[in-house]
């Protein structure tokens, strides 16, 4: 399969401090790739450093094209959609408003409106508090209503940081159950960072180990799951 | 009874224009978090145009109109000249900047119209309605500023420009990430903001007379207008603006001398300020330190 994201040599910066040492990976068409990582690795770095959040050096291609040099909002009209590390809900704007927001670059209506009903039929507990401003929504809610504003652009790739952040069992499961649904129906690619990691490997088929800034271990989730290290370390078992 | 009830009408049409003014205060203080000391001056100069275009032999609504057009171009490029380079700034540059800004407008326009008084036509003829209750050039400035509360509210209640703003103006990196280009919401929110005060502007020359100072003392009601609603309230803003029109009014009627006035908008400043600084409709803003 084609890679639909590449990245090769990032290194990224807070102010004078490198974050990140320069870093190799890539995400398939249609494929979930998962970094995973102790707190303090540079995942979310990663993330952000793609989505041109922070200063960054190195090459990154999305769908062929260099997007390094880019601007958030720019690399984001290309399909990229990044459920951001704290959700990053509009907390005075009501549920659907939200929504909305998701899908601002789209400029059909119907389309919108529809996919607006798909999210509400993904996450029912959206749909019942759509008049509703987002900032009264629960944790679980809110980290919904960031995966469905991220689906709203239509992304052919899906950023996510950290989605069971917070989140009890049960709700961690639907959230969990739902990007498996959107993977088959939506076509889309996703590149997740997870701290619960056999959760983000029975979902994912690429992953890749931070340790401080660095990738100590690449492979798929098979490889992952039957490594003693990884096991003792991440999965503990 | 007679006079209480014209004295109201009087202050509800002069806290329309309160009420304008604060509501671009708050425009731009939801977008930058500081108070536009400049926006009086803006208005101003907006209104000199407007003057000049008259002078030019062009029927009033169209100059009123293409005033309006000119002040939101006008303020979009002083958010991108001006504004822009000292965006991350802290706020005290903020407030140097605006005090800058105010000043050099002040100046100009001296410069250009001369400081003498100018008279201001109104579109409205100078007779009064329902027994003497109201005259029609207040009964316009109310009607003219209702019309534009509601094609605003309406603007960013159902567009999807309307919605990216406040999105903008309340998460600017989350917006980003939806591929709104925040840069540019803040320019059109300052031009905005600058049309809203053109009309302000418009609407009062005609009482106040048109000169380079004219609207220290309207921008004095508007902060205090916008303080006693909320700062970060459109809704509260344009209450608080009304409120201080109407009791400005009664107090230079029944109360104190008309030279006195300007002192009721400082006295209600300082009471918000002490009672509740939030204001009836605003926010307190919490921040994590």
């Amino acid at each position: 399969m084609a890679p639909l994201l590449e990245v090769r040599d990032l290194k990224a910066y807070y102010g004078p401090t490198e974050a990140l040492h320069g870093i190799d990976f890539g995400v398939d068409e249609g494929g979930i790739t998962a970094l995973l990582g102790a707190n303090g690795a540079g995942k979310t770095t990663v993330l952000r450093a793609v989505c041109g959040m922070i200063a960054r050096s190195g090459e990154i291609r999305f769908a062929g094209k260099r997007i390094d040099g880019a601007a958030t909002e720019n690399i984001v009209r290309m399909g990229v959609a990044h459920a951001p590390e704290g959700r990053g809900t509009f907390v005075n704007l009501s549920v659907e408003e939200n929504l909305r927001i998701g899908a601002y670059v789209r400029r059909e209506r119907k389309p919108v409106a529809a996919d607006i009903g798909r999210m509400y039929q993904y996450f029912p507990r959206l749909a019942e508090r759509r008049r509703q401003q987002a900032g009264t929504l629960s944790g679980g809610e809110q980290q919904m209503l960031a995966i469905a504003r991220a689906l709203m652009l239509r992304p052919r790739l899906l950023v996510l940081d950290e989605p069971s952040f917070g989140l009890g069992p049960l709700v961690v499961a639907h959230i969990f159950e739902i990007m498996g649904t959107v993977r088959r129906e939506e076509r889309v690619s996703i590149l997740l960072v997870e701290q619960n990691a056999s959760l983000a490997l029975e979902l994912a088929d690429h992953a890749y180990l931070l340790e401080t800034g660095k990738i100590v271990m690449a492979g798929t989730s098979r490889e992952f799951q039957l490594d003693e290290q990884v096991r003792r370390s991440y999965l503990g078992y | 009874m007679d006079q209480l009830l014209q004295q109201t009408l009087s202050g509800v049409a002069t806290g329309a224009i309160y009420a304008s003014l604060a509501l671009a205060l708050v425009m731009i203080y939801r977008a930058t978090e500081s108070v536009n000391f400049a926006q009086g001056e803006m208005a101003m100069f907006s209104t000199y145009i407007a003057w000049t275009f008259m002078q030019a032999g062009m029927p009033y609504w169209a100059a009123f109109l293409l005033t309006v057009a000119a002040s939101f171009i006008g303020g979009v490029l002083i958010e991108r000249i001006v504004i822009r380079p000292v965006e991350t700034a802290p706020i005290l540059t903020h407030v140097i900047v605006f005090i800058g800004l105010l000043v050099i407008l002040n100046s100009l326009a001296g410069w250009i119209f001369t400081y003498m008084e100018k008279e201001f036509p109104s579109p409205f003829p100078d007779k009064p309605l329902f027994h003497g209750m109201i005259t029609s050039h207040d009964l316009g400035v109310i009607g003219v500023t209702l019309c534009m509360l509601v094609l605003l509210f309406l603007f960013f209640r159902f567009t999807p420009l309307g919605l990216a703003m406040r999105a903008a103006a309340q998460s600017p990196a989350s917006a980003r990430l939806a591929g709104i280009r925040v840069g540019w919401m803040l320019a059109i929110g300052w031009g905005l903001a600058a049309a809203v005060g053109a009309v302000a502007g418009i609407m009062v020359a005609p009482v106040i007379f048109l000169d380079p100072n004219m609207m220290s003392g309207v921008l004095l009601y508007a902060f205090a207008g916008a303080l006693l609603g909320g700062i970060s309230s459109p809704g509260g803003a344009v209450l608080g603006g009304l409120i201080v029109g109407v009791l400005e009014n009664l107090v230079g009627t029944y109360l104190i001398t008309s030279d006195l006035r300007l002192s009721v908008a400082l006295l209600l400043i300082v009471i918000t300020l002490v009672v509740k600084p939030s204001g009836l409709f605003g926010t307190t803003l919490v921040r994590r330190v």
